[in-house]
């Protein structure tokens, strides 16, 4: 079981945490101007890469805050956290 | 029965004691220290089981964990199927029996204790042998936080098998100073009995403490039998050693061939001579010392046959005044003997060829082929594994984080070289902590070993007894052969993987401790390509069985999940409720009276709600308090409808949908400020809605000044229902204004009850008049009381949650999850009327538009009513269409749809059907068909509200 490392709390066991899928993906604002195709982008597609993926987390069973991380998805290995707030780190 | 046997001194047994037992139903005897298989053996016995396929006789084949034949069942003190002999700690009463392959479960339930404990560490130490105790006491001697677990009853590993001699006195007198020096140590945890069986990841490992499964009977009932250890390291050591590897060769499986450093095992520790005339088979130097302790203890040695061209030219001495002949360029190619090795069939090999073979008289045959690290924590953390081609082995490659192996599972194979190791890699722990190694950090010293000569790689012998490799077993456990490797080779596969699940080789119990390097050298001979290139089959925990039992721990029966009740839970109980699990809650499902089966007392509960009053405990609506300067803001966009309309006093119903447009919960907000809002959520569904609000908060809308609280906890509430729900709740609450224009349909008043503040609500979840009471919990049973007491002489009726269902759906109000399963639409609810068309935008708002949600041929809910008057449809019926003929359509007939609830209904007279119908809406009029029992049960479809359609009763 690794650790996750939350930002508002450190390090936690990763059974603390639920996933929220990719980052980035904001709610359109304006839903009602877009075509049936791009509202189903939003809504049913989402990026399934091998290797580094920004993604939301939750720290669900501790202070119940989301952040996002960037996650090598073929080592699981967590790369960076970030808070919402702040870009993608730029990692190496 | 004596043990003829059991050497007359030596070994770490207690001949003072003598432990009773029976195997099969013989009565035998042992000593505290035995195993169970030292003590079969110290009574002659070798065979033990019959193989899983074969039938073979087999017998103990290793001392520890990486037997692969001496399966037993224990039959008392408890029946436990699947173990080793060799791990069985022996004790007074046991009884056991041997297994050919499959064991049979215990059909008792199991009485014991298990437990699981959490414990952080800097170093954890796996393994307490030369190396893991030099790694323990250099990282203990630093300051470190330390564990160290090892699976054997006593430290020291290796040590205990052997005659070394540290500091010029036997290496167990530092074993015992050592395990004293750490139990000194504050700061050091040293579990013995438990085998660390995972290894993942940050330094996580999961140990199994056996605490009392070697008292047998004994074992006090306070104890856990077994305790998971959840432990948590800055840097692990892995320094569990290394596992003999066989050679195989035809009829390599009978009892009495086991591997060599198991006899010297059984000879130093246990006090027990595996046989009387032995021959040695090895394709190194560690077999000698077998051959040569063995030959003093008394032990007639035949032969060493030693495969190398030139043997051990260092031993030999030795060998020559023990008078142990010594076969060099010698294999054995074959056994004889059924129930117990008779003879080896040795012959010279050359240049691969095996020359004609004579047979030599033997009782036992031991055999060594070289050591396996045991890299199966290493492996599991994901270290990638190197070969060793000198060794013929997999090695350790590259450190993985935090963790790393040292001593004999590093593949170092002397002593000195095993406390050095783990010297060294505790240090490289201390390093990255860091910590200073302590100055007085000495290590004894060990003897210098001879020069020893390169070992050779030997996987199998020529089959030349004519069986083609079909009893040349690889895997003994699953009766796995050198002709099943060629089977699967010659079947195309490639992948060592492809090859273990096509043999089923590594698969058993042991889990290949013995057979997968094996595997990888004779696939990779099959195939003409280097073992590296073969590589091995992923290693998995756990590293040896575990139970289901110790894993659930305390987590089983009532502590499997918690279990809610709400705070007048000890009235429904002395009432008699019957309850039933809602999520995590416990709620009264019914109240029967003397005699009164589900359904009656339902039909009784219904009626004399829809007839005068009843009350309802509905504590485990979800609860949730919003508050903020946009709390307003925030429900108009996770709700469909218009939430900031809402006047401060009033009740809205709202529907929440997800961005795809499907509902996901419902419920009704009550406005209590301007800047504050109560939303009631579904019993299930309180936890997801809250997290889906905060979810939306942080991640779209973090500008919004506003918070979400359950209060789920803080408030009960008791719906009081019926057309006398307000002479009772007037009756109770005497300073609130009951009257129908004072206090409307949803609307909410605050009152006082002696003093306590109370907030009641026209929310109706029946269609009667109603009023849901909302009290702290801590005045729970005491409002309970009073609206108990003052609806007495109305027969004021307690419902579960049984009523409450028929009543709503007599109603046609969906119960999200029920009626609906995540593919339906406000308005496949028929709740178009609950989906504001003035808000620009709301969660779900787009998804209405897209083509596949306006589609008319949807599936919409609906009423549905056995024409028959009689029959009460199975909820999850499908629902189908005959042809206007009056004939079922040919196969495979369409199903429209599926009944979603279904019930009895008091009022109707008759049981009616919620349910789920494509185009069901035009269909209202129609007749249907249900498919049941081999019939058809014709269905009117109707609206979905089916009691009150106009609505006359809600004021009652």
């Amino acid at each position: 079981m690794q650790l996750i490392a939350c930002p508002w709390c450190g390090p936690r066991e990763e059974v603390e945490f639920s996933y929220g899928g990719q980052a980035h993906v904001p709610h359109p604002a304006a839903p009602a101007d877009l075509s049936d195709e791009e509202w189903a982008h939003y809504v049913f597609f989402r990026a399934n890469p091998k290797g580094r993926f920004a993604e939301r987390w939750n720290h669900s069973a501790g202070c119940r805050r989301w952040f996002n991380a960037v996650r090598d998805t073929a080592t699981y290995r967590f790369e960076a956290v970030y808070r919402l707030d702040e870009p993608r780190p730029v990692t190496p | 029965m004596t043990s003829t046997y059991r050497t007359a001194e030596g070994g770490r047994i207690d001949r003072s004691t003598t432990l009773g037992f029976t195997f099969d139903g013989e009565v035998l005897t042992g000593h505290p220290g035995d195993t169970l298989a030292s003590a079969l053996l110290a009574a002659g016995r070798h065979s033990i089981a019959t193989s899983v396929k074969l039938g073979r006789p087999r017998g103990v084949a290793g001392a520890w964990a990486e037997d692969p034949c001496g399966l037993v069942q224990i039959e008392e003190p408890f029946p436990e199927p699947m173990l080793l002999a060799t791990t069985v700690e022996l004790f007074d009463g046991l009884a056991a029996h041997g297994l050919p392959g499959q064991g049979r479960l215990a059909d008792v339930p199991d009485s014991a204790r298990y437990d699981a404990v959490h414990h952080h560490v800097d170093v954890l130490v796996i393994g307490a042998g030369p190396a893991g105790l030099a790694a323990a006491l250099t990282a203990a001697r630093a300051g470190a936080r330390v564990a160290l677990v090892d699976e054997q009853s006593e430290a020291g590993g290796s040590l205990l098998s052997g005659t070394d001699q540290l500091d010029g006195v036997p290496a167990t007198a530092w074993v015992e100073a050592a395990v004293q020096e750490l139990a000194g140590s504050p700061e050091v945890l040293h579990l013995q009995r438990t085998t660390a069986f995972g290894s993942y990841d940050d330094g996580f490992v999961l140990a199994l403490e056996r605490r009392t499964d070697h008292l047998g009977g004994a074992a006090p009932e306070h104890l856990s039998r077994q305790r998971v250890w959840r432990l948590r390291a800055r840097s692990v050591v892995v320094a569990t050693g290394a596992h003999e590897r066989p050679v195989v060769f035809a009829d390599n499986d009978r009892p009495g061939i086991m591997l060599a450093g198991a006899a010297r095992t059984f000879l130093h520790r246990y006090g027990v001579l595996p046989g009387r005339e032995a021959v040695v088979f090895t394709t190194n130097d560690s077999a000698y010392d077998a051959a040569l302790d063995l030959s003093r203890a008394g032990v007639r040695v035949q032969a060493v046959v030693d495969a190398r061209p030139d043997g051990a030219p260092h031993r030999r001495a030795e060998c020559d005044d023990a008078g142990i002949p010594v076969l060099p360029g010698s294999v054995v190619t074959g056994t004889r003997g059924v129930e117990r090795v008779t003879h080896a069939l040795v012959a010279p090999l050359a240049g691969g060829q095996v020359g004609p073979s004579s047979a030599v008289a033997c009782d036992l045959l031991l055999v060594s082929g070289g050591w396996n690290p045991a890299v199966h924590l290493y492996s599991q953390a994901r270290g990638r594994l190197r070969y060793d081609d000198e060794l013929g082995a997999f090695l350790p490659g590259d450190d993985v984080d935090g963790l790393a192996a040292a001593g004999a599972a590093a593949g170092v194979t002397d002593l000195a070289g095993c406390l050095a190791d783990g010297q060294r890699v505790a240090r490289a722990a201390l390093a990255s902590l860091p910590l200073e190694p302590a100055a007085d950090d000495r290590l004894p010293s060990a003897p210098e070993s001879g020069t020893p000569a390169a070992p050779m790689v030997l996987w199998r012998v020529p089959d030349t007894s004519g069986a083609e490799g079909t009893t040349s077993f690889v895997d003994l456990q699953r009766d796995a052969t050198v002709a099943d490797i060629a089977r699967a080779v010659g079947a195309g596969l490639r992948s060592i993987e492809h090859v273990k699940r096509y043999t089923t080789i590594g698969t058993a119990h042991d889990q290949g401790k013995t057979s997968g390097v094996l595997t990888s050298g004779i696939t990779a001979e099959l195939l003409g390509v280097p073992v590296r290139a073969t590589g091995t089959t992923t290693f998995r925990p756990p590293y040896t069985p575990v139970s289901f039992a110790a894993l659930a721990g305390r987590d089983r029966g009532r502590l499997f999940d918690p279990e809610r009740v709400t705070a007048v839970h000890g009235w429904h109980v002395a009432q008699g409720a019957v309850f039933e699990d809602v999520g995590q809650w416990v709620r009264p499902r019914y109240y029967p009276q003397p005699g009164e089966d589900m359904d009656a007392a339902v039909l009784r509960e219904c009626a004399a709600v829809r007839s005068s009053v009843g009350i309802l405990d509905g504590s485990t609506l979800g609860k949730i308090d919003v508050q903020g300067p946009d709390a307003a803001v925030l429900l108009d966009r996770v709700y469909t409808n218009l939430m900031s309309s809402l006047e401060v006093g009033s009740v809205r119903y709202g529907v929440m949908c997800g961005v795809d447009g499907m509902v996901i919960d419902d419920g009704t907000v009550l406005r209590l400020a301007e800047d504050r809002f109560l939303a009631l959520t579904t019993t299930g569904g309180a936890a997801k809605v809250l997290d889906w609000m905060e979810e939306w908060v942080q991640t779209e809308w973090p500008e919004l000044r506003v918070h979400c609280t359950s209060v789920t906890e803080q408030w009960v509430t008791f719906p009081v229902v019926g057309p006398r729900s307000r002479d009772v709740i007037g009756a109770v609450f005497p300073g609130v204004d009951v009257a129908n224009e004072a206090f409307p349909f949803m609307a909410w008043r605050d009152t006082t009850l002696d003093g306590v503040p109370v907030r009641l609500a026209r929310i109706s979840f029946s269609g009667e008049l109603a009023y849901e009471v909302y009290v702290n919990a801590w005045y729970a049973t005491a409002v309970w009381t009073r609206l108990i007491d003052a609806g007495r002489r109305f027969g004021i009726t307690p419902y579960g949650t049984e009523t409450m269902h028929v009543l709503r759906a007599e109603k046609g109000y969906p119960i999200i999850g029920q009626d609906t399963d995540g593919t339906v639409t406000p308005h496949d609810l028929g709740m178009a009327w609950a989906v504001s068309k003035k808000k620009p935008d709301f969660i779900g708002k787009r998804s209405f538009a897209r083509p596949a949600n306006t589609d008319p041929r949807r599936k919409q809910l609906v009423g549905l009513l056995p024409t028959d008057g009689r029959t009460v449809l199975p909820e999850g019926s499908q629902i189908v269409e005959l042809h206007p003929d009056g004939v079922l359509p040919p196969p495979p007939v369409p199903m429209l749809g599926h009944v979603t609830s279904s019930y009895r209904s008091a009022e109707l007279g008759r049981p009616f059907a919620l349910a789920l119908v494509r185009a069901g809406r035009s269909r209202i009029g129609e007749t249907l068909h249900v498919p049941l029992a081999g019939s058809l049960v014709p269905v009117e479809v109707t609206a979905s509200v089916l009691v009150d359609p106009e609505g006359a009763r809600r004021d009652g």
